[in-house]
């Protein structure tokens, strides 16, 4: 398992386009992959986790709080890669 | 996954949702948060008792503590000390008369005075039973929750496996759907766990290939439920030749969420399982086995009386 604090930067625009593409980014491994805030984990691979993600993330951050990617499974290291590129 | 975190309920939530007259508009309610589901009648702190009082409470005045002030020469000056005690906020029942001083003295302290035509004790057994839901410790989980016959079934597994599409004929087959991929449980008590769905997606769901579609308005009122007890988990897995899985279903497994043990099914998945009649029938039998009848013992008490007669 892999985690890591990072900054995401998808809040400001809620086009859902940018969360599509993030989920389908993390959909291409085979790593269960993990965003937690605070008592709210969910799921990169669903749509529907990443909106209400997000949604929750508008409400109730701070533009600079950090959020934690938890990645688990055979490609770990490369899944936690490209999530970072996505958000760089 | 995360559990056991806890949020305030703000005062103006209570008001709401128990129909409560605000007494003092001057207060700013919107500051007060409450913390604890536990309420006090205060009649001993009235009497000048104050050892172990727990000030975040929401004090309860009724008949008996309201006639016993009036009875009291220095009863307004009583009542005006108390509100400086650092209390959330005073809810007078059975529509009691406050008195304007005691209104003002409020306001003074920033204390909230609250006012229902409800009796004493069936207002405050509705307020313990609404705020320990509040309050109860609450996670999420990914997963689709249905509610199956009225039983409440959750279906987990990894993303992909087809909980969205088991869920979506479970729905066409006329159950009702609660929550599509994101559910938040709360613990209510100790054998009872409350699923619903995130305000932002809820009667979605995602289907692969598809999209989103919205169950309420393509399938209307009848399909689409707002929170629902969880009484069975149904564990989506890949078949894996390998692995044992249960064929009598005499014993059974148990998931934890949040400190409750839930009956969890791993079921296999393979190409021409119709997952919407497993989950169907895992439904009714888990309501058999709580209406006292379970086939699995029924079988095997079947057998053995076999053994015994043709051993005779």
């Amino acid at each position: 398992m892999v985690q890591k604090k990072m900054a995401i930067d998808i809040t400001a625009d809620l086009d859902r386009r940018p969360i599509a593409k993030l989920v389908q980014e993390a959909s291409k491994f085979e790593s269960t992959v993990y965003f937690e805030y605070k008592d709210k984990k969910v799921n990169a691979k669903s749509i529907m986790g990443m909106m209400t993600f997000i949604s929750i993330m508008n409400r109730a951050t701070a533009a600079n709080d950090l959020i934690d990617v938890i990645v688990n499974g055979s490609d770990e290291e490369e899944a936690m890669k490209s999530i970072e590129a996505f958000f760089a | 996954m995360l559990n056991g975190d806890i949020s305030n309920v703000p005062l103006q939530n209570l008001i709401e949702k128990m129909n409560l007259e605000n007494l003092t508009p001057d207060v700013d309610i919107n500051k007060i948060e409450l913390t604890m589901p536990d309420i006090n009648r205060p009649a001993l702190q009235l009497a000048g008792f104050m050892k172990d009082f727990d000030r975040n409470r929401i004090q309860i005045i009724g008949n008996v503590e309201h006639s016993y002030l009036k009875a009291q020469e220095d009863g307004v000056e009583r009542m005006k000390n108390f509100l400086k005690t650092g209390i959330p906020c005073v809810v007078f029942c059975r529509n009691i008369e406050v008195e304007d001083e005691i209104i003002a003295a409020a306001t003074e302290a920033q204390v909230a005075l609250l006012r229902t035509s409800k009796t004493t004790s069936s207002f405050m057994a509705e307020v313990i039973r609404w705020m320990n839901v509040q309050l109860a410790p609450a996670m999420t989980i990914h997963g689709v929750l249905v509610d199956v016959y009225g039983e409440g079934v959750l279906i987990t597994g990894e993303s992909g496996i087809g909980k969205s599409e088991a869920a979506l004929e479970l729905i066409k087959r006329g159950h009702r759907l609660v929550s599509d991929d994101v559910v938040e449980i709360r613990k209510v008590s100790d054998d009872t766990l409350i699923g619903m769905s995130p305000e932002m997606t809820r009667h979605f769901i995602e289907l692969r290939g598809i999209g989103i579609i919205d169950v309420k308005t393509l399938f209307g009122i009848e399909s689409v439920k707002n929170t629902q007890q969880i009484d069975l988990v149904i564990n989506l897995e890949e078949w894996d030749r390998d692995r044992e899985y249960d064929r009598m279903g005499l014993e059974e497994h148990y998931v934890n969420y949040l400190g409750n043990n839930i009956v969890c099914h791993n079921i296999p998945i393979r190409p021409g399982r119709n997952l919407a009649i497993i989950c169907e029938s895992a439904a009714v039998n888990c309501r058999q086995k709580k209406m006292g009848y379970n086939a699995a013992k029924a079988l095997y008490d079947r057998a053995m009386a076999n053994i015994n007669k043709s051993q005779e």
